[in-house]
């Protein structure tokens, strides 16, 4: 437990939590392993957890009939990975491959959920810093689609 | 600019003595002077004219190493007119150019400070030279630290060397790609989501960057958020070219001719000119 806290303090996602939402956390949280090409969840299933990175790389995948995984999105150390556990109907939208062996922190959905309505100032902290990061990916797509380095669809 | 005629407007014939197809649509062109080799002196973020005969002139950036000015290199991406018809150029062809014109990246005033460079599609080839320079004489500065982005693995420019600076000790290279089909184990996403981890000290860090407009004004942005200056950013613009040397006013942003007081520019004195809005 002790070791559990530690990372989740260490962890860029959480910094400058206070201690007692840290706390609460602790009891949410769970220590993960995955070996290298191992799902961490597959699009459309349900989303139960979100994890924070340690180490390791995610290659989040969108399935394209006809030529495969297409990546879209590496998730690497120090950041965080899903946000459907957040949103009804709880369904993830991608699948997320380990690219290498990765070690992570799995949050429980449901678990946090509780919490934040029990503590709406933890719930406030807790949508804050998604926020700022959805915001981030949503910026970072919007640069994806504009395919800046394209030739005007002439390839 | 002692290679220059006397009439600046009138290229010099150059033979291409090299071809190279770094991507699809990306080729790399060494060139050597048709009559008496001289070498050509220039520095890192210059660009000459290239003229395809009875096509047209268009500017390109010098992409090869200012310590070896018996190799004048260009790589050029095939996108209209011009560019198209220099891709089927073949070896002993001939080219005409004028210059090296406009302004440098600030590799010397660099020296005691990290270096980060942020650039992305054919962005890279601008700051090879630069990329030279810094190797070249790696003790003189910090940090030194590569990103760069591309449209997917396979518009990758200069994959060999860029895998050698990868694997070099005291470089920091990474590389993204805006998407991936199977098999890539690389980093996907946009070259501006790099800037905030990158390993370098904001407070002591000249930048440098190049690629598509939107993403310069992105990458600025980002290297704000950290910290970096103003005045220690440094953006190459790109804009229509005809005489390239300040006479026609082709390349007219506000007060700025981009051929002469550019292409590198200073961000402080551009910057209300890459005007920031969200995308
Ligand atoms: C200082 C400077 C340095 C440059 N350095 C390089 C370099 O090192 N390598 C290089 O490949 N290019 C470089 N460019 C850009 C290059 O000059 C243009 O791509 C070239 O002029 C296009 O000429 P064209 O006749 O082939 O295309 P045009 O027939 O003039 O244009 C055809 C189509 O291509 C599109 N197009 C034009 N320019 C670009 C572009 N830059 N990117 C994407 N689409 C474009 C136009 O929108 C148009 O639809 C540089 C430009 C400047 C100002
Ligand atoms: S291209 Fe003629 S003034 Fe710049």
């Amino acid at each position: 437990m002790e070791n559990l806290r530690a990372y989740l303090a260490e962890h860029a996602f959480l910094q400058g939590l206070k201690s007692e939402h840290l706390d609460l956390l602790v009891g949410c949280a769970e220590n993960v392993r995955f070996d290298p090409g191992e799902f961490v969840f597959r699009e459309g299933k349900t989303a139960e957890r979100f994890y924070m990175v340690r180490h390791g790389n995610i290659s989040l995948e969108i399935f394209k009939p006809g030529h495969g995984p297409i990546a879209i999105e590496t998730i690497g150390e120090g950041e965080l990975l899903g946000w459907s556990w957040l949103v009804p109907p709880y369904l993830w939208n991608f699948d997320a491959r380990c690219l290498d062996l990765t070690r992570a922190l799995a949050l429980d959905g449901a678990c946090l959920r509780q919490k934040c309505e029990d503590d709406h100032d933890l719930g406030y902290e807790i949508v804050k810093r998604f926020s700022s990061i959805i915001s981030q990916r949503l910026q970072a797509t919007r640069l994806q689609l504009l395919d800046i380095y394209g030739n005007g669809g002439k390839r | 600019m002692n290679q220059m005629n006397s009439n600046p407007m009138l290229p010099r014939s150059f033979a291409i003595n090299r071809v190279l197809k770094e991507t699809y649509d990306t080729f790399t062109l060494d060139l050597a002077p048709a009559q008496r080799h001289t070498g050509f002196s220039f520095a890192a973020g210059q660009f000459n004219m290239l003229y395809v005969f009875g096509v047209g002139e268009i500017p390109i950036s010098i992409s090869g190493d200012p310590n070896d000015p018996g190799r004048l290199v260009h790589t050029t991406r095939a996108v209209g007119t011009v560019t198209k018809v220099m891709d089927k150029l073949k070896l002993g062809d001939q080219l005409g150019v004028r210059g090296p014109y406009g302004t440098s990246w600030p590799v010397a005033e660099a020296a005691g400070h990290d270096v980060v460079i942020v650039t992305g599609g054919i962005g890279l080839a601008p700051l090879r030279p630069a990329m030279y320079e810094l190797l070249s004489h790696r003790e003189k500065f910090g940090s030194v630290v590569l990103l760069y982005g591309a449209r997917t693995p396979e518009d990758i420019l200069y994959k060999r060397e860029v895998k050698k600076w990868r694997s070099e000790f005291d470089l920091n290279v990474h590389v993204t790609v805006d998407r991936a089909a199977g098999g890539w184990r690389g980093n996907v996403g946009v070259v501006t989501a790099m800037v905030p981890k990158a390993p370098f000290d904001p407070y002591h860090t000249i930048a440098l960057v190049c690629g598509p407009e939107i993403m310069i004004r992105f990458t600025v942005m980002e290297l704000r958020k950290r910290g970096v200056p103003d005045d220690k950013i440094y953006v190459s613009m790109e804009r229509n070219m005809k005489c390239g040397i300040g006479l026609c006013g082709h390349c007219q942003v506000g007060a700025n001719f981009v051929c002469k007081d550019g292409p590198v520019f200073r961000y402080d004195r551009i910057k209300n000119l890459l005007e920031i809005r969200e995308v």
